[in-house]
């Protein structure tokens, strides 16, 4: 079998394979253009005489879960990141894979981190073929450079959702680490020494399925509430000692920032939504876990209280800094897909308005609707963005692949996209003739906000207009390349291989480009 | 190669730059003179794919340029700028040969221009001389003027360096409008920076610890010489001298009025107050006859006096204090050591609202009566002086300066 096949020129100009690990897939089409019919993935139907009346579903051991969960070559086995880098399950099961003699196995993580490094051996070893999830890090390196045996998948968290939905990929079996749980196999994320918030990741997993292992430290009498997992999903509960190092949860990225010019690239921003008229009374926004995201969100809050306004809704994300909105009355809810901090996890515990969601209600493209597309403002960050506006999220400059999509591509469907970043990081512009890989085409980007000027899509005339009195520093995207160059020097176009050893899915399933090897 | 970096005899090289993990925008290099085998050239950056042949042709260019037919060289870059790798290929290059050459890149026109004597200078932001991370994008927070520190911000060890990097930064930075400061190490020792900092154009030179006039006389003979071996015209060359001492506070008067071109007088609390055997306060009681000396003796001469740094940069309320209290004892600036302290000065050093009100009354109703070929102004039935004229224009400049009033106000009345 062909590692990928049938190359085609997709609608924004990449060429991208159609046949990728033996499997048929979709070239991106445009915006909204693709509109698949049919029905959604159906798991087995299960009977519940086959599990025990008194509802305990407890077994000794993950591998004995594992083993009743009928693991065998070439399965999809999920898991997910509600621990971050403090995640000590996903190991385990490529351990327990590695011992049993196992190979080429698809693991379909929501997320990975570097906790995670040790799956490099597991790749090597022919225990896992591939990762389809984001890939970082050393993970990032070792498939960058051309040496995972099948093609890696990256998809956004609601195009994750949506390819389990869909059928795209079927998931043999699902372990989803809980902080809490209870024998039955209800679960959650607000209590429990690794509490970190919710477990809306793993809620498609859970409803797709074909087997479900739900991994806890903190076993509770039944009923566990609330049960953001439903146990009736569940096939097996499994008590571990410790299921997540809680200190990890904070990643490093959910602090305000303390850079000078990246606090000035924040202030700017909120000058700017306030000048554009984007904030008011009841408007919504939603902000990444970034040092600039965060203080972006200050001073919305500033904003906000200086006109004795209030938020309908935030998107987070949440951390200490929108809980204290919240507990402020600056907003009056937060929409969570995932706690950044213990405040976050206290709040959502304690405060009815601080609401869990999943990928599923804010972000799958293939539903009755989502949240994402209400929102008025989405900060995002971004590596690179080209003249046309085009963005990437998942690779350096240089080729290699350092961040996962996250929830990113689904939340450029809110009214106005705003990437704050600075125009050259040690030396790398920003701007590009072309981005590296393309992860948003540029109609979805409404406006860059750098240290030195912003840039407004000429698509949006109406923002355009909005600000042009305002004595913000209004430029063209091409003027601040030159801007860049002319501090950085013009770079070189980096040399890639022709090799393809990744695809970036758009929020609707189809390849909207595809990752080279990095020559080393 | 790099690999064996760390493991070889590195006896015979030289160093200059910065390796130390958290090291970015710099590069550290290690230049061997040889006898035979060539050039050789190592590079490892963090931007190989980017820039990695731009780098390697300056490095030959520069071995060309100072007639290195066998050495080598080798560079480790974390991002650094062209005038970056620049500074410090020739630092490691003259430590081992003499040359009177110096490899300069083309320079910026901007960075040749005149400022003003009486020109505000409300905030200027200190940058550590041999810090490219901090310098690359400081103008962006517009400082009044922007310090490229040689004295205190430099260790010993990389004073020699940081010389070729300021004097790089001199011709290639953007300054975004700022005016360009340097702060030459104190006197004797600062006049061997001149000869490096004057031919690019600086704006003002700050002398530390200056207690004597005769320090500025020393300056300027030595900025005269530089100036017109590098046939710079009649380009201005404004002096600040630090006072940090008690004999400088007793002949502030006498430093101010030594020279035309001495445009302001600041003060420096840290080794003032050390000078006096006692401590900094947020009181500051036991600085405040030094500073109304400083104040005193500039506005007797005619020029600015400016305040010390506020150190604490993480409490912005405090520095608002700090600068009203010095705005009210008759300061016009104060320095600052982080970029988020800027906006906080100009917002306090900025006139209040009923200041600009009456100043705007009183501009207005003097061009009145001068339209009207009126002799007087008055306003309502007060006669208006000269001086309170002046002021208040002055008001009125310093308010468009801060942001607190537009350009056009009178448009807009």
């Amino acid at each position: 079998m062909k590692k990928y096949d049938n190359l085609v020129k997709n609608a924004v100009g990449r060429l991208v394979p159609t046949v990728i690990n033996g499997e048929q897939h979709f070239p991106y089409k445009g915006v909204g253009m693709h509109r698949p019919t049919g029905k959604k993935h159906s798991p087995s139907i299960s009977t519940c005489i086959d599990y025990p009346d008194d509802g305990n579903k407890t077994v000794a051991s993950l591998k004995e879960a594992l083993i009743k969960s009928g693991l065998k070559d070439g399965m999809t086995i999920s898991t997910h990141h509600h621990f971050r880098n403090g995640d000590l399950i996903s190991n385990q099961i490529f351990d327990i894979a590695h011992e049993l003699g196992i190979k080429n196995l698809r693991w379909f993580p929501s997320a990975s981190f570097p906790c995670q490094e040790r799956m490099i051996k597991y790749m090597e070893d022919g225990t896992i073929n591939r990762i389809e999830g984001s890939m970082n890090g050393p993970l990032g390196k070792f498939v960058s450079e051309g040496k995972m045996s099948g093609i890696g998948v990256l998809r956004s968290h609601g195009g994750r959702y949506q390819a389990i939905q869909d059928g795209e990929v079927k998931i043999d079996i699902a372990v989803i680490a809980a902080p809490t749980a209870d024998a039955f196999g209800n679960a959650n994320g607000v209590n429990g020494q690794a509490a970190c918030g919710l477990l809306g990741f793993a809620l498609g997993d859970s409803q797709y399925a074909e087997k479900v292992i739900v991994v806890t430290d903190n076993i509770v009498p039944f009923p566990c509430v609330p049960w953001q997992i439903q146990g009736n999903y569940v096939d097996f509960v499994v008590k571990v000692d410790q299921v997540g190092l809680p200190e990890k949860i904070v990643s490093g990225t959910t602090m305000i920032t303390k850079s000078p010019d990246r606090l000035l690239i924040a202030e700017i921003t909120a000058q700017f939504c306030e000048a554009a008229g984007l904030i008011y009374d009841g408007f919504s926004y939603q902000a990444g876990a970034g040092g600039t995201a965060l203080s972006i969100g200050n001073y919305f809050g500033e904003i906000l209280r200086k006109n004795n306004w209030k938020a309908s809704f935030i998107r987070a994300g949440s951390n200490k800094y929108a809980v204290e909105m919240l507990e402020e009355g600056l907003v009056g809810y937060i929409l969570d897909g995932q706690t950044f901090d213990l405040d976050g996890v206290r709040s959502m515990r304690e405060n009815a308005n601080h609401v869990a969601t999943s990928p599923f209600t804010s972000y799958n493209f293939h539903g009755k609707g989502n949240f994402a597309s209400m929102l008025d403002v989405v900060i995002l960050g971004a590596t690179e963005v080209d003249l046309n506006y085009n963005a990437n999220v998942v690779t350096h400059s240089d080729g290699y692949l350092l961040h996962g999509i996250g929830g990113w591509q689904n939340t450029l469907f809110a009214k106005t996209t705003i990437l704050p970043i600075p125009l050259f990081r040690d030396r790398i512009p920003v701007i590009r003739d072309e981005v590296t890989t393309i992860c948003a085409p540029g109609e979805m980007i409404d406006v860059i906000v750098t240290e030195r000027g912003i840039a407004i899509n000429p698509l949006r005339q109406d923002l355009i207009d909005k600000v042009k009195n305002s004595g913000l520093p209004i430029k063209t995207i091409e003027q601040l390349k030159a801007e860049a160059e002319a501090i950085c020097g013009v770079p070189e176009k980096p040399v890639l291989g022709d090799e393809i050893v990744a695809v970036i899915k758009w929020v609707d399933g189809t390849i909207i480009d595809a990752v080279r090897r990095v020559i080393v | 190669m790099l690999a064996n970096f760390n493991h070889m005899p590195m006896n015979n090289y030289s160093f200059a730059g910065n390796n130390s993990p958290d090291t970015k925008s710099d590069c550290f290099v290690a230049f061997e003179l040889r006898k035979s085998g060539g050039n050789v050239i190592d590079i490892k950056s963090k931007v190989m794919a980017l820039y990695g042949k731009s780098i390697r042709a300056l490095a030959e260019d520069m071995l060309n340029f100072f007639e290195i037919e066998h050495g080598h060289l080798i560079i480790e870059d974390t991002g650094a700028l062209d005038f970056v790798l620049a500074a410090r290929i020739e630092a490691a290059i003259k430590l081992q040969i003499s040359s009177n050459k110096d490899y300069l890149l083309e320079g910026s026109a901007e960075n040749k221009k005149p400022t003003q004597k009486e020109q505000f200078r409300f905030s200027r932001l200190y940058l550590p001389g041999n810090t490219p991370k901090l310098m690359i994008s400081a103008g962006i927070h517009h400082p009044n003027g922007l310090i490229l520190d040689l004295e205190d911000a430099v260790a010993p060890s990389k004073k020699y360096e940081a010389a070729f990097l300021v004097r790089n930064a001199l011709r290639n930075l953007n300054f975004y409008g700022a005016e360009r400061m340097v702060r030459i190490n104190q006197i004797p020792k600062g006049l061997d920076d001149l000869k490096i900092v004057v031919p690019q154009y600086p704006n003002l030179i700050l002398v530390p610890k200056c207690e004597h006039p005769d320090d500025l006389t020393l300056v300027n003979q030595a900025i005269e010489e530089i100036k017109s071996q590098h046939q710079m015209g009649d380009f201005p060359i404004w002096l600040m001298p630090i006072i940090e001492s008690a004999k400088g506070v007793l002949n502030a008067y006498s430093i101010a009025t030594v020279a035309m071109n001495v445009a302001a007088l600041a003060i420096g609390l840290e080794d003032y107050t050390a000078d006096m055997g006692t401590r900094r306060t947020t009181a500051g009681t036991e600085s405040f006859f030094a500073r109304s000396m400083v104040v005193n003796a500039c506005r007797a001469a005619g020029i600015q006096p400016i305040d010390s740094v506020f150190s604490d940069v993480s409490d912005m309320n405090a520095l608002a204090e700090n600068v009203k209290t010095s705005k009210g004892l008759g300061f016009d600036g104060m320095g600052c050591i982080h970029p988020r302290q800027i906006a906080v000065i100009h917002e306090n050093f900025a006139p209040e609202a009923v200041e600009i009100d009456k100043a705007k009354k009183i501009v207005l109703a003097f061009k009145e009566a001068e339209e009207k070929g009126l002799g007087v102004v008055s306003l309502g039935t007060k006669m208006i002086d000269a001086p309170v004229v002046k002021r208040a224009q002055r008001t009125i400049l310093l308010a468009i300066e801060t942001g607190k009033l537009e350009p056009n106000w009178e448009d807009l009345t």
